[in-house]
């Protein structure tokens, strides 16, 4: 292997791979105010977007002309996104190696009423190793330790997964702010931040009133996420906008720039919960959202979609259309998370079939 | 390792579709082709072979028949003979077989995929997930029209041997488009693929060996321009038609001029994208794809012209080059590619040289950086942009990845420069405004309006042009009528030129009463004026006495006439209830004055056929009245979420040489329906009784039709019919006469391809009302727009 090879590999784990370049003197064209919305973020770029470097989000006033200008086309939205699926595909090694990649972005979930922590435990020990030890050799994928980003869990087993996940680098998510529906009293879902932020969760996902959506209380919306903003202190932050529930992508897109002016560090589709889960016209409607708010205010903010992504195939289309909509600098799990269960089997014995050449079975591949 | 060196790039890397089985069929032919004549293959009578390449590479895929008139002779005859049987069959059978054909086409669909592509370079996405399900989809569809022919489309009978040229673009769809309607409606046909292209449509005549179709009823014979010059010449052909560039169409128009092929053409486009401020630009950045950049520009309605409203201009363009930047050029056979090879050299070539034009002109050219491939003939998604109406990249179609640029300021200025254009094909309407978008759409003069959505098409939908991206339509009900006439016409006798001939005599007949004088004049604009020449014609009874004279119109007159008709507009505006409550106002006036007009025309045709004509004629102007309103348009149901409105539009300003043996009723059979579904009209009396015209003005300046939607120019119809045929600004020509006449009009026309309607050289009794009114003339009198409005939130 070549030594900028190697270079890049080191730097291509979770965190801290793909090299961004610093943000120049004079790029940041926030004002004082805008800055000060959101806890301080170190001046580094975390990503880039046609080559434009791009701080972490700070958050901005709420800038209800924009809201307002939101247009979205859903059949048009509906039929790239069939589109899409249709023009792109990757094929052997680089299939390998981008279900490789879907691996490292995922927040592996458990979020049921029986977990226990002996589930969350056995989650953990999943998410340090995804793969079977013979596969990693087989694929000859040994020095990019893949493991999973992210291991998302109610807040009764942050602590659980913490000690479970070590010196792993893998990070711990709660939900919170009265998952999945979001009604309890406001102090309440703040408070309930506080006290998984205090018990070390790396990341916190918090769900939006949606009524505050219907009732176009926009205010509103950008205070309460404001202050879930606040309560996270230095956790990221990962705005759950309930897109099953929204219903209309121009809702959709509307929460999602609302979110990203609050804040958000990710803005994320569902709770999971919902009747419809991500689907890939509410993503690009994501993905182009965040895309402008990049270009307006030089700062990137992350996307997951969550719930319903079971296939190898499906976490490729993602892939596909982040790559296409944000470019290679959202591909990484600073940027991009998959909320998910069951995508994991699948992605092994998808890479089980390219190493082996035969079609695996799920029960050839141990669970979390 | 190479897998970790992927995992950081995150490349797409080659999606290669394995063409291995479309080598196979190319093998087993041993990469050489005859013609399919008869049901069996023949090699070329002398013509000998050429290359068909794959553009992707500039390799040579097989060597294909050059057609020669011997082989068109034997296709006609083949298709000849078959016809008579193929049109025995119940309408049931030939259902089964276009059905089988679909089915064929479904169970053999990734072999034609992949050989389209190879063929003509496009992506294989492209071919597998559009061209050849549409295809499936047209045969589905043209087997339920079969079906159901003798109970929707009840006294028709088939043209009979069609011949059909095709372009390169969409080979087996085009093929499709032009096979399916013809049979269904029980047409036998001849037809030429594109020189380029060649392959599918081989690849299709085996499926109709495999479908067992009756031999001779579709005959497949390969070539260059020659050959289908010699298919649209042959003269056991009944009707051609002809997708492709306007210039040959306009040829094709010329050739056919002698004799009665009808003929339908489906020509070039320059159409506009339109986007306004309030739409969802990243979408209609994304229609846009779909517009420009699908099929490599090679489309004939490729939203090849962008007007952007100027206050999103700039943010509009930068969305545009971001997207430009992640298409993908390349090898049209990997699954992710974008776009495709260029088809042929010679193509490749003219897209450069109208883009190094354009940019001569003053255009800004920007293209993403990106490599092509070495091998092959590619040209990359460009974008002009500072383009100004007056630019070749502007007006020309240029059938490449080209977007050319512009800007407008209000919704009345998009429209103005989107009709900016010889042509008339397709359009996009991007707007989230239901108001603006089928308000633009509803001026739009232009066959397809597509609203938030881009290229889309389907067999239930009608496809064709206004102007001069050609006449006729495909697909839904009007294409199939496009290969049917009506049973009375297509048996109607041959057309004998009345002795209506101006006697020599010049003398007076002794012994006639001296008579008050009567001065008709022409009728222009709702006035009555003095011809411009000054001069008058001799009007004489079928005994040769002097009746009188009429004003002798000339080049002036028919070009103040247009003028006039042009400017009517309100005529077209007018609800159909008004339009309806003029025409029926004008039979009660004629009803009014029934004997004084019966008394004049009774000197030319006599008192018998004078009351008829004024008494039927009546009958006739109701029945246009009746039809005024209920001439209705459709809503289509493609399979997308959305509606597809077919609106009956008017054509525009439409020139009619009525004929000479009805003088009334012949011109109200013309010009009536012409005038319930909003067209004006510049009408050339019948020579025979020109004088007609002095009643005719009385009765529309008392029947509230406004100014300039009739203007009669009376004279000499075959002086009056050039200036008409040949005039820009006229839309479309109605001509009754003899062959020279008809011919002539069709010659004539060809400057802007307007749309001609004649009598073919048959005679029609305008007396019955079977033959002389009805749907027959308004489907001629109107143009079918399909205005597609995908809908959802």
């Amino acid at each position: 292997m070549q030594a900028g090879l190697k270079f890049a590999l080191r730097d291509s784990l979770p965190y801290n791979y793909n090299s961004v370049p610093a943000m120049p003197a004079g790029q940041d064209r926030r004002t004082e105010s805008e800055i000060a919305v959101g806890p301080p973020h170190s001046a580094r770029a975390i990503a880039t977007l046609g080559g434009r470097p791009l701080l972490a989000n700070s958050g901005i006033p709420l800038d209800l002309n924009w809201i307002q200008q939101v247009r979205v086309n859903t059949s048009a939205v509906e039929h790239r996104g069939q589109s899409q699926v249709a023009r792109r595909t990757v094929k052997k090694q680089w299939q390998a190696a981008w279900l490789l990649r879907a691996i490292t972005c995922m927040d592996l979930t458990t979020l049921s009423g029986d977990d226990t922590e002996e589930r969350v435990r056995r989650l953990c020990a999943k998410a340090r190793q995804p793969l079977q030890q013979d596969l990693v050799q087989k694929l000859g994928i040994e020095e990019l330790g893949i493991k999973v980003a992210a291991v998302c869990v109610y807040h009764a087993f942050i602590e659980t997964a913490l000690t479970a996940l070590e010196g792993s680098g893998i990070r711990v998510a709660a939900v919170s702010t009265g998952f999945p529906a979001g009604l309890s009293p406001l102090a309440e879902r703040v408070a309930e931040i506080r006290r998984s932020a205090e018990a070390g969760a790396h990341e916190i996902d918090v769900v939006i009133t949606r009524g505050h959506v219907f009732g176009a209380r926009w205010q509103a919306l950008y205070d309460e996420i404001a202050a879930f903003r606040q309560a996270c202190g230095p956790a990221h932050m990962k705005v759950i906008l309930g897109t099953g529930d929204l219903l209309t992508l121009r809702n959709v897109a509307r929460a999602s720039v609302v979110a990203m002016m609050a804040g958000a560090d990710f803005v994320k589709t569902s709770t999971g919960k919902e009747p419809t889960n991500a689907t890939l016209p509410v993503s690009l409607v994501m993905l182009r959202t965040i895309r402008e708010y990049a270009q307006q205010t030089g700062m990137a903010v992350g996307f997951k979609p969550a719930g319903g992504i079971r296939s190898a195939k499906q976490s490729l289309d993602w892939l596909a259309l982040i790559k296409e909509e944000l470019g290679d600098s959202w591909l990484r799990a600073e940027m991009f998370r998959f909320g998910v269960s069951g995508l994991l089997g699948d992605i092994e014995r998808q890479l089980d079939h390219y190493a082996n050449g035969r079609y695996s079975a799920e029960y050839r591949h141990p669970i979390a | 390792m190479s897998i970790a060196e992927k995992f950081v790039s995150m490349e797409y890397g080659p999606a290669p579709e394995d063409p291995k089985e479309s080598l196979a069929w190319l093998d087993r032919h041993g990469r050489c082709f005859g013609f399919f004549i008869g049901g069996t293959w023949h090699a070329p009578a002398a013509g000998g072979y050429f290359d068909t390449l794959d553009p992707s590479t500039g390799e040579k895929l097989a060597s294909i028949a050059q057609g020669t008139p011997a082989d068109i002779d034997a296709a006609v005859r083949a298709a000849r003979i078959a016809a008579p049987k193929w049109q025995a069959l119940t309408p049931h059978f030939r259902a089964r077989y276009l059905y089988g054909l679909a089915r064929l086409v479904q169970k053999h669909s990734r072999l034609l995929a992949v050989l389209e592509t190879m063929d003509n370079g496009k992506p294989i996405r492209e071919s597998r997930d559009i061209d050849i399900p549409l295809v499936a989809r047209h045969f589905y569809h043209h087997a339920g029209w079969a079906q159901l022919i003798a109970q929707e489309f009840p006294d028709h009978v088939p043209c009979g041997v069609v011949g059909q040229i095709i372009p390169w673009n969409f080979p087996l769809l085009m093929l499709a488009w032009k096979i399916a309607p013809a049979l269904a409606a029980g047409n036998t046909v001849v037809l030429k693929p594109a020189e380029f292209t060649p392959l599918t449509a081989l690849a299709f005549a085996e499926l109709c060996q495999e479908a067992r179709l009756p031999d001779g009823v579709v005959n497949i014979v390969t070539g260059d321009g020659s050959t289908g010059e010699a298919l649209v010449k042959h003269p056991d052909v009944d009707k051609i038609a002809f997708t492709g560039s306007t210039e040959v169409g306009r040829a094709i128009r010329a050739a056919t001029a002698p004799g009665h092929k009808r003929l339908s053409l489906e020509l070039g486009g320059k159409s506009p994208f339109i986007i306004f401020e309030d739409a969802d630009l990243d979408s209609a950045v994304e229609g846009l794809v779909d517009g420009i950049w699908f099929n490599q520009g090679q489309v004939c309605c490729a939203g090849s012209r962008l007007l952007m409203q100027e206050s999103i201009a700039e943010t509009l363009i930068s969305k545009i080059r971001d997207r430009m930047s992640t298409l993908r050029v390349g090898p049209p056979l990997d699954k992710a590619i974008d776009i495709g090879a260029i088809v042929a050299r010679v193509q490749l070539d003219r897209i450069q040289r109208m883009v190094a034009q354009g940019v001569a002109e003053g255009a800004t050219c920007w293209q993403p950086p990106m490599a092509l491939p070495s091998r092959g003939f590619y040209y990359p998604p460009t974008l002009l942009s500072n383009v100004h109406p007056t630019s070749i990249v502007a007006q020309e179609e240029i059938f490449g990845p080209v977007l050319a640029a512009m800007t407008f300021r209000t919704p009345r200025e998009a429209v103005e420069l989107a009709n900016n254009t010889v042509y008339g094909l397709a359009s996009c309407v991007w707007s989230e405004s239901i108001n603006v978008a089928l308000h633009v759409a509803a001026q739009l003069k232009a066959g397809v309006v597509w609203v938030n959505c881009a290229n889309l098409f389907d067999a239930a939908c009608g496809f064709g042009g206004y102007r001069e991206s050609g006449y006729g339509r495909e697909g839904g009900r009007e294409g199939m009528l496009e290969y049917m006439e009506p049973a009375w016409f297509k048996h109607a006798p041959k057309f004998t030129a009345t002795a209506a001939a101006a006697p020599t005599s010049e003398e007076e007949i002794e012994g006639s009463t001296p008579a008050i004088d009567r001065t008709v004049k022409l009728y222009i604009g709702g006035k009555q004026v003095r011809p411009d020449s000054g001069y008058s014609m001799p009007v004489r009874a079928a005994d040769g006495r002097l009746l009188g004279e009429a004003p002798l119109g000339n080049r002036k007159d028919v070009r103040n006439a247009v003028e006039a008709a042009r400017k009517a507009d309100a005529w077209a505006k007018a609800t159909a209830h008004n339009r309806a409550q003029v025409l029926y106002y004008c039979a009660e006036n004629l009803s009014q004055r029934r004997s004084e007009i019966v008394h004049h025309l009774a000197e030319a045709v006599g008192e018998r056929q004078a009351g008829t004509e004024v008494d039927l004629g009546i009958e006739r102007i109701f029945s246009y009245a009746a039809w005024a309103d209920k001439y209705d348009g459709a809503v289509h149901n493609p399979p997308f979420r959305n509606i597809a409105i077919a609106m009956n539009e008017p054509i525009g300003t439409v020139g009619v040489i009525c004929p000479a043996e009805a003088p009334l009723l012949g011109f109200f059979s013309l010009v009536m329906p012409l005038l319930a579904v909003g067209n004006a009209v510049i009408a050339v009396p019948s020579e025979k009784y020109p004088l007609i015209t002095g009643d005719l003005y009385q009765l529309f300046d008392t029947s509230d039709l406004p100014g300039g939607a009739v203007n009669i120019v009376t004279g000499y119809a075959s002086q009056l019919l050039q200036t008409i045929a040949e005039h820009d600004d006229v839309d479309a020509i109605w001509c009754c006469g003899d062959d020279a006449l008809v011919s002539a009009a069709k010659a004539m026309s060809t400057g802007n391809l307007k749309q001609v309607w004649t009598n073919e050289g048959r005679a029609i009794d305008w007396f019955d009302a079977k033959q002389g009114e009805g749907r027959w003339f308004l489907e001629h009198a109107a143009q079918v727009k399909n205005i597609w409005v995908p809908y959802g939130e």
